[in-house]
């Protein structure tokens, strides 16, 4: 690090500064140790188990993944999903994670530790969150030095909102993917400040790891972009930021393509199409700065208006054309998930099925504090902190924070993103204030004891450009860096030269703060750290860790566990046959293949809308349309998740209306309108006869009364609208103890047609009849 | 079931006195090996089941009048006793009673309302009709169907006293065997119309049988005269017809029906479902498209006595995805089994291979077996495709022109 390369061994400078690294090593194993702990509340409070939905398809591709080896993995079409299309899981599925743990597994199984594949699944998202905050600590570094690293390492390593997705057990793409994102920036990062190509080579296979990891790589892919054209607009252009930029963008697509998920959407969709256009824009640059380099300021001129002119007509007609070919496709050429984050409205117009999942919606204002709690204050304090001076590098990490805050405003998911650039300023802002108040002190201190005022102004002149570039600490590396892009712009050389000097003579005066200020300021804030810490681990015990499959309740009489997920798919894998279909709404279809082994009609992996819309119609069908659909899909179970006797409110009947939209978008006899009351949406005994005779409604509450005798709904809170009815073409088979998880039988066709109408009235007749006879002797 | 023709069956009468006087119809059972038990209607100790096990294999209920089975019977036992795949035969007569035509109704047959009315024909009424009111009726127009009513064709009419039912023309679980001609109608013979009658034309039905989904069959009677040993040796002549027959064609029809409605004829089995890819024999996990297969499966019918392989040529096999994407006739080699080969359709999925097989008198076949379809695997796939060959050029003679550039640019000062 930065101690191999101080001059002069052995002088004080340099034991500090191997002191310090010493300290820093400390300091980050710590952090990793920090962050892989902080996210262990759920073992230890639950067990070691596969959280909530998309970790248990992960898992179970894991399982097939190391029991059938990577070809099997690429290859693997599963016919236990999506009855009756299938699914090409190593096709559509992005295999970083899996890969990931995968390769843990066998190498771990390799040194003789045999654990299972759970066991490393479980494992996988802390691991990789102290890889997270470690490459923070490197992004950070090479942004405002060490200081600045190790403050927001130790933000990152227990900011809730990552916790949110990275406790043991949440086995998810993001568990891989925030290590792989922050890393692939260090490595921007790293290349545009050394300019090596070496780094820039590893930055196209961090990337790569990226794509191989989340959908989210898309992010990268216009973050990056983005940067490189402000640079070239802020005349910050140098081949650095070539080299940072074009490697990655031929290497990163063409390996981006490799990925069987993305294949050949690296070049054709609209996501990647402004890597591209930047792409040609540097090179552009590049070459007008290679012309202007060799002619002389005048012919430059000439050239330029030449240029400009016809460039501007043949610029004109390319993007005519592309303009054309792009409006041609109906989306425009986006997916429907990037074009909500353009248009935070699209989704809910077009797209039910994206805007059905309460992590596609926009935060709430209290999930900005609970997730990133103070950082929200201290995000304003680090970017005029990277203003001062405004660099390559803190550049970059202002417009991640801006982009990055920007996204997470769209979709509550994107939090996520926006926590390690959160980190990273609070980090920043952090440091800078501890330097400037221990400067401060330390300043104070020295005056008091009589320095000399010569001694004095070496140190402010020795420390001031320090304060600037490398926030306080040194760093030489980063001010040969500097050098040596002030030497590229031969008519800026003088600038930055001669202007930091004077500004920092300024700035060190005003820096200067008065000793009782600065110490009440430290306590300030080393308090505000606290209460982030406390804040965090409460999250963390609290907040984030249930697994969400086993539910708990803290009630008078003591703790209530909820198991009935569990109880159901053992059910369901132990009393019916390996065949059969089980149709649920897509939410439980991961569980279901994963923890029951059985077949589903749909799951958590939405591709294909028409199919959940037809799930969706079925369950706002009357029963025996209902019984139809699922008929013609074989199914022979029907789950469905109820709440009402507990109150666990995320259950099926809370998402009904979004079946009912979903069935609706594809199946119009279905209208929300139906299914409402004056534009409310109730169960009650207002609820419409649409409501009350649909399937979902009648699975739920069958049989309900009997609970309490009234049907009193805990999640809905109030009293439901029919309670007495009988099943024609479904039979109940299995409720589990809470009657969370309620399982039907589709009953048989009718071996028997019965005779039409007459049959009704021969039947009462006779019944009435021989009633009436008995009770009624006089007529 | 190795032998699926019933053994034991259960003969309710209203009246001991059935038992004679419908003696010709007994007897052909008797002798064709059936147990025939008879009890009364009203028999206290009535069962059908005990200790959960049936006692019958079929059923005759030759009890219009009876208001109340004894013991255990009742409408529903008899209805579960038909889902549990077991045969009946049900005959009604003027007068029926509300728990016979209950029966009826469960199995989809409608008799008419009026308990007084009878099928009524002024063209096609029997000469040897001595009423005079034309209720004894003959009827031809049989079902044309081997299978119910055996090879033999019927040549004189069949007498039928009694009252009409009617079917729901959408259920397709029953038929009518025996229908009246279209100048019948039902009504009371002894009292004038006052009304146009309800049921009128070949819409009644005399006899129908129904076969339910289960392959359990009931045979649904207007008359239980039909069976009486009086119109079997009745000689008949219809109205205005020239041929004078010596004997009714009751016997026939009754002996051929009942040997359809248990199980003597008309039932297949089928089974050995195979399918495996052209050149192998082992039955594969998964196909891949465009993967040729062959197809085969085994039919036999009963023969009263033994399985014979079953001959026909309108089997077909499904490869089915929520709809046919292969739909192929089966061709046989009349040993029974029915083969074919086909080429997997360019879609993956989960498909099933279908043979449902449903014929006028048949029993239902329905089989499945499903076998998942994938895609091609990334090997699989043409390694070099012809038309793409500039592209390659393109690429190579890229890679070494960069190579030379590099060379000349790094090395040549």
């Amino acid at each position: 690090m930065a101690a191999l390369e101080s001059p002069l061994p052995g002088t004080p400078t340099a034991m500090r500064n191997a002191f310090g690294n010493v300290l820093s090593v400390l300091i980050l194993v710590l952090i990793g140790v920090l962050a892989f702990s902080i996210r262990l509340f759920s073992v230890i409070k639950y067990e070691s188990v596969i959280h909530e939905f998309d970790p248990y398809f992960n898992y179970r591709v894991t399982q097939f993944l190391s029991k059938n080896g990577i070809y099997e993995f690429w290859n693997w079409f599963d016919d236990r999903t999506w009855y009756p299309l299938g699914r090409v899981i190593g096709g559509t599925v992005y295999p970083g994670l899996t890969l990931t743990a995968g390769t843990i597994w066998w190498g771990l199984n390799s040194l003789n530790i045999p654990l299972s594949v759970e066991t490393v699944c479980v494992f996988t998202a802390p691991v990789f969150s102290a890889f997270a905050s470690w490459a923070t600590y490197l992004l950070t570094k090479e942004v405002k030095g060490s200081g600045a690293g190790l403050a927001a390492a130790a933000l990152l390593a227990m900011v809730p909102s990552y916790i949110s997705r990275s406790v043991a057990g949440s086995y998810d793409n993001e568990a891989v993917a925030i290590f792989a994102l922050i890393f692939t920036f260090y490595l921007y990062i790293k290349t545009l400040n050394t300019g090596s190509l070496f780094y820039a080579t590893l930055n196209a296979l961090a990337y790569f790891y990226m794509v191989c990891s989340w959908g989210g790589y898309t992010f990268i892919i216009n973050l990056i972009p983005m940067h490189v054209l402000l640079c070239i607009v802020t005349g910050r252009y140098s081949p650095r930021l070539y080299i940072a930029y074009a490697p990655l963008v031929v290497l990163g697509t063409l390996l981006a393509a490799l990925v069987p998920v993305v294949g050949f959407n690296a070049v054709l969709t609209s996501e990647h199409f402004a890597s591209f256009l930047v792409f040609i824009i540097i090179h552009v640059v590049a070459l007008v700065y290679y012309i202007k380099g060799i002619l002389s300021p005048k012919m430059f001129k000439v050239a330029v208006t030449l240029v400009v002119s016809i460039g501007m007509v043949v610029c004109f007609i390319v993007v005519a054309i592309l303009v054309a070919l792009v409006a041609s496709s109906p989306t425009g050429g986006w997916s429907g998930r990037s074009l909500s984050l353009l248009d935070p409205t699209y989704a809910s117009k077009y797209i039910p099925i994206i805007a059905s999942v309460s992590e596609h919606q926009p935060p709430t204002w209290p999930s900005y504090f609970m997730d990133i709690n103070v950082l929200a204050f201290l995000v304003p304090a680090g970017i005029i902190a990277c203003f001062s001076p405004l660099s390559d590098a803190s550049s970059f990490v202002v417009l991640y924070i801006v982009m990055s805050v920007y996204f997470s405003g769209v979709m509550v998911r994107l939090m996520l993103v926006l926590a390690p650039a959160a980190c990273i300023m609070s980090g920043i802002a952090l440091s800078q204030a501890f330097d400037v108040f221990t400067g401060s002190i330390k300043y104070q201190l020295g005056a008091s004891s009589n320095s000399t005022d010569d001694a004095e102004d070496n140190t402010s002149t020795n420390n001031a450009p320090k304060d600037d570039v490398s926030a306080g600490k040194t760093d030489k590396g980063e001010e040969i860096v500097k050098e040596r892009s002030s030497k590229k712009g031969k008519k800026k050389e003088r600038e930055p030269a001669d202007k930091p000097s004077v500004k920092a003579k300024i700035k060190k005066k005003a820096l200067v703060l008065p000793l009782e200020a600065s110490i009440v300021a430290l306590l300030l804030l080393i308090m505000l750290g606290a209460f982030y810490v406390i804040h965090c681990v409460w999250a963390a015990a609290e907040a984030y860790s249930a697994p969400s499959i086993v539910l708990t309740s803290q009630s008078r009489d003591g703790l209530h566990v909820f198991d009935d997920f569990r109880e159901s798919y053992a059910w369901l894998s132990h009393n019916t046959d390996v065949d059969d279909k089980v149709a649920s709404w897509w939410d439980y279809g991961y569980q279901t293949t994963a923890m029951a082994n059985r077949t589903v009609i749909v799951d958590n992996n939405t591709w294909n809308n028409t199919h959940i819309a037809t799930v969706g119609t079925a369950m706002s069908s009357p029963e025996k349309a209902a019984w139809e659909i699922f008929n013609s899909l074989d199914v022979k179970y029907v789950l469905v998740v109820f709440g009402g006797l507990i109150g666990y409110p995320s259950d099926d009947i809370n998402k009904f209306l979004w079946m009912v939209r979903i069935g609706g978008g594809v199946f119009p006899h279905i209208k929300e309108a139906d299914y409402l009351r004056d534009g409310q949406y109730r169960i009650d005994s207002e609820a419409t006869p649409t409501m009350l005779n649909s399937l979902m409604y009648k699975l739920s509450y069958y049989r309900f009364v009997e609970t309490d005798g009234k049907g009193y709904d805990r999640v809905r809170r109030t009293e439901i609208g029919k309670k007495h009815f009988k099943l024609t073409h479904f039979e109940e088979v299995f409720t589990s103890h809470h009657w969370m998880v309620r399982l039907y039988k589709l009953k048989p066709p009718r071996n028997r047609i019965r005779g039409k109408a007459k049959k009704l009235k021969s039947k009462t007749s006779s019944g009435l009849s021989s009633k009436s006879a008995k009770k009624n002797p006089w007529v | 079931v190795d032998n699926p023709t019933d053994r034991r069956v259960l003969v309710l009468l209203d009246d001991l006195s059935l038992k004679s006087s419908h003696s010709i119809f007994f007897n052909t059972l008797k002798s064709r090996g059936f147990d025939l038990d008879f009890k009364l209607a009203e028999d206290s100790k009535l069962a059908l089941q005990r200790y959960g096990q049936y006692l019958y294999d079929g059923l005759i209920i030759f009890a219009p009048s009876t208001e109340r089975f004894g013991g255990s019977l009742d409408s529903k036992s008899i209805a579960d006793f038909v889902d549990s795949g077991r045969d009946l035969i049900l005959s009604a007569d003027t007068a029926a009673s509300d728990l016979i035509r209950g029966i009826a109704t469960e199995c989809g047959v409608d008799f008419d309302e009026d308990s007084s009315a009878m099928v009524i024909d002024h063209t096609s009424f029997s000469v040897s009709d001595v009423d005079g009111d034309h209720t004894l009726i003959a009827a031809d127009d049989l079902v044309k169907s081997d299978v119910i009513l055996g090879k033999t064709k019927i040549e004189a009419p069949v007498l039928f006293r009694g009252v009409a039912h009617s079917l729901n023309p959408t259920n397709n679980l029953v038929l009518k065997v025996l229908s009246a001609s279209p100048s019948a109608y039902s009504a009371n013979p002894s009292s004038k119309l006052s009304s146009p009658p309800q049921l009128t034309g070949s819409s009644i039905s005399l006899v129908s049988v129904m076969q339910a989904r289960n392959n359990a069959r009931v045979v649904i009677s207007g008359s239980v005269q039909l069976f009486s040993d009086r119109l079997i040796r009745s000689g008949v002549q219809k109205a205005g017809s020239p041929n004078q027959y010596e004997k009714s064609g009751n016997e026939q029809f009754v002996t051929e029906l009942s040997k359809w409605v248990f199980h003597e004829r008309g039932h297949l089995k089928a089974g050995n479902l195979v399918h495996h890819r052209v050149g192998e024999t082992d039955e594969p996990a998964i196909y891949r498209i465009k993967d040729d297969l062959e197809f085969s499966v085994e039919i036999y019918e009963w023969s009263g006595k033994s399985w014979e392989p079953y001959v026909a040529n309108d089997v077909q096999v499904q490869f089915y995805m929520m709809s046919p994407y292969v739909l192929k006739t089966l061709s046989t080699d009349k040993k029974g089994l029915f083969h074919t080969s086909f080429k997997v359709p360019d879609v993956y999925g989960v498909f099933q291979f279908k043979v449902e097989y449903e014929k006028l008198g048949y029993t239902t076949l329905s089989l499945s077996k499903q076998i998942p379809v994938r895609p091609y695997r990334h090997n699989e796939y043409e390694r070099f495709i012809p038309t793409a060959y500039p592209y390659y050029g393109a690429c190579f003679t890229t890679m070494a022109g960069f190579f030379v550039f590099s060379f000349v640019y790094l090395y040549h000062k």
